[in-house]
C-alpha cells in the first residue's frame, strides 16, 4: 500500500452536542479541541505522554459513573462528552482551589491564572492553617533551583527525566500521599546524582518550582520583567545537531535560553552546554 | 540509560539477603557488569529484593539500594521511589525489633491508646498501625524483628505489649455450627498445614471436576451460578474469567487479591491461614479455566501466618504434581507464586497491585483498558478476591444450579461478614446473601455489655455508617445499593450507645490521609483538607460557622468522588458524608 492509498481511520463522536471527527487514538482532549474547546491541563504538556495525574482537565462522559481525564482518555466511537456540565466546573475548581492552597502557584505564569479565575477557584478558603508543601528552595549550583514549595507534583519532569525524554532517571517521585515529592536517590544533592543538568525538567515545569538560576536570583531581587524581554531564535553553536535555541534577553543580556516545544528535533529538550553555556556572551573578560 | 550507582556498598548481611533472592552476582575485581534484557526482566523482583534487606537488618541502607539497583539495573532513583512507598519499609537508621500498634477504629475501641501510651515509655520502637486486620481478638500488634521475621499478637495489654514472641496465633474461631458453613468448613477443623488432611476432607476433588468440565464448562458454570465478585465491586465472575480466557495467550496471569487492608475486614485472613489448599486448588481452576500458566498470590504485608501457610503450601503442591508442570497428569502447566505487599492499602486496587508485583510504586493506572486486556505485565489478567476464588470452588463443586439457591436471585451463594467492634462474640460469620443486618448481630451476640446500638459501619473505612433503622435490611449487593449502603469488603463494625465518633470519623479521615498514594490532586490533598475540617469542627474551632464547615467538607466529598482516579479516592469520604447525614459527628471538644 502506498502512502496515498492510505486511509485514516476516523472516528466520530459528540462534544457538547456537536458532532466531532478525529483520527482513530486521539484523545478526548484532542476532540475536544477539534470542536474549539480548550481546556485546562497541567500534568500534560504538549511533548508528553499524559501522566493523569492533576485532573484538571476531567470531562463528563455519558455513561460513566465518575468524571474522565480528557488528556489520556482515549475517544471511542459515539462517545457523548460534556465539558461545562456543573459536575464537571465543579471539580475543575476544586481541583484548582486544592492546588492553590497547598502550592506557591504565583510563578505559574498567567495562564494558570486566568483558569484559576475563570473557575471562581478560591484556594484561601481551607483557612490560613492549611497544610503546605512549603520548603526552602534547594540552591546546589548556579545553574538551576529547586523550588518545591511551588511543586504541584504533576510528573513531567520525573518523566522528562525519565523515559519520555532524557532517560537518565535522576528523580522521582518519593514518599506516599501528601508526603510524596519528588527526590533523588536518600534526597543526594543533584552533582552525586545520575543529573546530567541536561535541564529538559526545566523546560517542561508548569509551576515555575524548577528555575534557571539567573532567573530565580532576578525573580528574588524583583528584576525580572518579561515586559521587557525579547526572544531570539537561532541555532547552537556547540555541536553539528543544530538544536534550536529561543535566546530570552532583557536590557540586552541574556537571561534564559529555552527551545521551542514545537520544534521537531528538540521537542524543547537541549542538553547542558546549549541550555546553561551562555554565559560567556555576556562576559566582560578577553576572548 | 546510564546507570549510576551509590557509592556506599552494602553490607555483608545485605549482599548475603539479596543474593540469597538473586542468586550469587557475578563480580570481578570490584566492578560489576549487569545489564541487558535478563536484568530489566528481573525488576519484578524488586520489593522482594526490598523486603530481603528489610528482614534481614531492619532498614534499606544506602549501599542496600545501591546493590538491589545494579542486580537488578533499576536507577537507583527509582528504587527509592518504590521503597518509600510502602510503609512497612524502612529507608533510615536501622532500628532493632518494632512493634506495630493498630490504632484503627476497633482496636481503639479496645484500648489501643493505652498501648500506645505504655511503649511511649518503654525502650522499643514502635508505630501507630492502620488495621492488622487482626480484629476479632483485638488489640492487636504486629512485630518486625530483623533477622527473625514477623509475628502478630492479638489481643494485647499493657503487660504483654513488649513481649516479642512469634509463635503462630491460633486460628480465627468459627463460632457457628458446621452444618451451616461451606466457606468455612474447613477452618479450625482440618490441619491447614497437611495437603493430606485436606485431600481428606474432600480437598482436590474440584480441580477433577473442573478438568472433567474443561475450561468452557467451568465458566459456563460460573455464569450460571451468578457469582459475583466478594471484593467490593460486585462484578460477575464468569463474564471476567471469560474475558481473560479469551484474550490472546499464551502469556496472560491470574492473581489472588489476598491484600486485605480494608480496616475492620479480616475474612481473606482467616481462609488464607485456616484453608490455604483451597485458595492454591482455585487458583489452579483460575489458570486452567482461562489458559495461564503463571498466578500470584499477593498477601498483605501484616499477615505472616497466611504467607507461611501458603508458602508451605505451594512447596507441598508442587511435590504433590499438583502445581507445576501436566498438572495433576492432565494437560496443562500451572505455577504459583506468593508475593507479600509492604504496607499499603492502595495495593488492593487491582492495578496498583500490578505495579507492585511488577516492581514500581503501587500507584493505579487508567481504566480502561481493563486487566482482562491489559493487566499485570501489561497482559491479560484475572484478579479476583480470595473469598470469590472460595466461592468458585464451591460452584464447581456442588454445582452451579446449588450455589445459586442460597441467598437472593441477584446475590447468589453464601457470604461471609466480618463482624467486630462492640460486639460479644466478634468473629467472621457465614450466612447466606439476604440475611439481615439485626440478625448477623445477633450471632455475633449483640451489642457489648448490652448496650444500646449506636451505629454500624458497614464496608470499612471506605463503607457507610447505618443505625438501628437497618437492621431489618437483608445484606445483599442490591438491598444495600438501594439503601445508599454498601457491602464493600464485608466488615460489619458494630459502635454502641455510647461512642464517641468525632475520634472514630477523624481516624477515619486519617487512614484515607495516610495511604493515598499520592498521584492525583482530589486524593492527595483532598484527604488532608477532610482531616483539616473534621478536627476544626470537633475542636470546636470552625472556620466560619459550622455549616460553612459541611458545605466545604462536602466539596471535597464531591471532587474526591467524581475525579479521583480509583476507587481509594472514591470512597475516602463515603462514611464521612454517611456519619454527617446521620448527625453522628461526635460533639465538639
Amino acid at each position: 500500500m502506498t502512502m496515498t492509498e492510505r486511509e485514516i481511520s476516523t472516528i466520530t463522536a459528540q462534544v457538547n452536542g456537536e458532532v466531532v471527527e478525529v483520527p482513530d487514538g486521539s484523545t478526548i482532549l484532542d476532540a475536544c479541541r477539534q470542536a474549539g474547546l480548550d481546556l485546562p491541563t497541567l500534568c500534560y504538556g504538549p511533548t508528553m505522554t499524559a501522566a493523569n495525574a492533576c485532573r484538571v482537565c476531567v470531562v463528563e462522559l455519558e455513561g460513566s459513573r465518575t468524571l474522565v481525564p480528557s488528556c489520556s482518555r482515549k475517544l471511542e466511537e459515539g462517545m457523548d462528552i460534556r465539558t461545562g456540565t456543573e459536575r464537571a466546573e465543579h471539580s475543575r475548581r476544586l481541583v484548582m482551589e486544592l492546588l492553590g492552597s497547598a502550592s506557591e502557584l504565583d510563578r505559574s505564569g498567567d495562564q494558570l491564572d486566568s483558569w484559576i479565575e475563570d473557575a471562581g477557584a478560591e484556594p484561601s478558603r481551607f483557612g490560613p492553617k492549611a497544610a503546605t508543601v512549603a520548603a526552602q528552595p534547594k540552591i546546589e549550583d548556579d545553574l538551576y533551583v529547586r523550588d518545591y514549595g511551588r511543586c504541584i507534583l504533576c510528573y513531567r519532569c520525573v518523566d522528562a527525566c525519565g523515559v519520555e525524554h532524557q532517560n537518565t532517571f535522576a528523580i522521582t517521585v518519593a514518599g506516599r500521599g501528601f508526603e510524596a515529592h519528588i527526590s533523588t536517590e536518600f534526597d543526594v544533592a543533584l552533582p552525586d546524582s545520575a543529573c546530567v543538568y541536561c535541564g529538559n525538567c526545566i523546560a517542561v515545569c508548569p509551576t515555575g518550582a524548577l528555575v534557571g538560576k539567573v532567573e530565580f536570583d532576578m525573580r528574588e531581587d524583583d528584576t525580572w520583567d518579561e515586559s521587557r524581554q525579547g526572544v531570539t531564535r537561532t541555532v547552537c553553536a556547540y555541536c553539528g545537531v543544530g538544536c534550536n535555541l529561543d535566546l530570552h534577553t532583557q536590557d540586552g543580556k541574556i537571561v534564559n535560553v529555552t527551545s521551542p516545544h514545537d520544534h521537531d528535533v528538540t521537542l524543547g529538550n537541549l542538553c547542558i552546554k546549549g541550555r546553561f553555556g551562555w554565559s560567556y556572551v555576556s562576559s566582560a573578560g578577553d576572548v | 540509560m546510564d546507570l549510576r550507582a551509590l557509592l556506599d556498598r552494602p553490607t555483608d548481611a545485605e549482599r548475603l539477603a539479596v543474593d540469597d533472592l538473586l542468586g550469587p552476582s557475578e563480580e570481578f575485581n570490584g566492578r560489576v557488569a549487569y545489564g541487558g534484557h535478563e536484568a530489566r526482566a528481573r525488576r519484578q523482583l524488586l520489593l522482594p529484593a526490598l523486603h530481603a534487606c528489610q528482614d534481614a537488618v531492619g532498614s534499606i541502607s544506602r549501599g542496600a539500594l545501591g546493590y538491589i539497583s545494579e542486580r537488578l539495573t533499576v536507577p537507583p532513583a527509582e528504587l527509592y521511589g518504590v521503597a518509600t512507598f510502602y510503609s512497612l519499609f524502612n529507608t533510615d537508621e536501622a532500628r532493632g525489633t518494632t512493634v506495630h500498634v493498630c490504632d484503627d477504629i476497633v482496636c481503639s475501641q479496645y484500648g489501643a491508646k493505652g498501648l500506645l501510651q505504655t511503649l511511649e515509655g518503654s525502650e522499643l520502637s514502635w508505630e501507630a498501625s492502620p488495621c492488622l486486620g487482626q480484629c476479632e481478638r483485638a488489640p492487636a500488634v504486629m512485630f518486625h524483628s530483623p533477622g527473625e521475621g514477623y509475628g502478630n499478637a492479638a489481643p494485647v495489654d499493657s503487660d504483654t505489649v513488649g513481649n516479642v514472641v512469634f509463635d503462630e496465633l491460633p486460628h480465627g474461631v468459627v463460632h457457628q455450627d458446621q452444618s451451616q458453613l461451606r466457606l468455612l468448613r474447613r477452618i479450625g477443623r482440618i490441619d491447614p498445614t497437611s495437603l493430606e488432611a485436606y485431600r481428606g476432607s474432600g480437598g482436590y476433588q474440584t480441580l477433577t471436576r473442573a478438568i472433567e468440565l474443561g475450561p468452557d464448562g467451568v465458566i459456563s458454570a460460573l455464569d450460571e451460578s451468578g457469582l459475583k465478585g466478594r471484593g467490593g465491586a460486585a462484578f460477575p465472575i464468569g463474564i471476567k474469567w471469560r474475558g481473560v480466557a479469551d484474550a490472546p495467550g499464551p502469556d496472560k496471569y491470574v492473581i489472588a487479591n489476598g491484600d486485605e487492608s480494608e480496616p475492620g475486614t479480616f475474612k481473606d485472613r482467616l481462609l488464607m491461614e485456616g484453608d490455604p489448599f483451597a485458595v492454591i486448588e482455585a487458583m489452579t481452576i483460575y489458570g486452567f479455566a482461562t489458559g495461564s500458566t503463571k498466578g500470584y498470590i499477593y498477601v498483605r504485608g501484616e499477615y505472616p501466618t497466611a504467607e507461611k501457610r501458603l508458602r508451605d503450601a505451594i512447596v507441598m503442591a508442587s511435590e504433590a504434581g499438583l502445581l507445576g508442570t501436566r498438572v495433576a497428569n492432565a494437560g496443562f502447566d500451572f505455577d504459583l507464586e506468593v508475593r507479600r505487599g509492604a504496607g499499603a492499602y492502595i495495593c488492593g486496587e487491582e492495578t496498583a497491585l500490578f505495579a507492585s508485583i511488577e516492581g514500581y510504586r503501587g500507584e493505579p493506572r487508567q481504566k480502561p483498558p481493563f486487566p482482562t486486556q491489559h493487566g499485570v505485565f501489561g497482559r491479560p489478567t484475572g484478579i479476583n478476591n480470595i473469598e470469590t476464588l472460595l466461592a468458585a470452588l464451591e460452584v464447581i463443586e456442588g454445582g452451579a444450579g446449588e450455589f445459586a439457591r442460597v441467598g437472593t436471585e441477584q446475590s447468589t451463594g453464601p457470604k461471609l461478614f466480618c463482624v467486630s467492634g462492640a460486639v460479644e462474640k466478634p468473629g467472621v460469620f457465614e450466612v447466606p446473601f439476604g440475611t439481615t443486618l439485626g440478625e448477623i448481630l445477633a450471632l455475633a451476640g449483640g451489642v457489648r455489655g448490652g448496650r444500646g446500638l449506636g451505629a454500624v459501619l458497614l464496608g470499612g473505612a471506605a463503607g457507610v455508617f447505618v443505625d438501628f433503622s437497618f437492621l431489618d435490611m437483608p445484606l445483599t449487593f442490591e438491598d444495600t445499593r438501594e439503601a445508599g449502603a454498601t457491602l464493600g469488603s464485608g466488615a460489619v463494625i458494630v459502635f454502641d450507645e455510647n461512642c464517641d465518633f468525632g475520634p472514630v470519623l477523624r481516624r477515619i479521615a486519617r487512614f484515607f490521609e495516610e495511604e493515598s498514594c499520592g498521584q492525583c490532586v482530589p486524593c492527595r490533598i483532598g484527604t488532608v483538607r477532610q482531616s483539616e475540617a473534621l478536627a476544626r469542627l470537633n475542636d470546636g474551632e470552625t472556620l466560619g460557622t459550622v455549616a460553612d464547615e459541611l458545605e466545604r467538607l462536602d466539596d471535597l466529598a464531591r471532587v474526591m468522588t467524581d475525579a479521583s482516579i480509583c476507587g481509594l479516592g472514591q470512597t475516602a469520604a463515603s462514611a464521612i458524608q454517611s456519619a454527617i447525614r446521620l448527625q453522628l459527628r461526635g460533639a465538639p471538644a
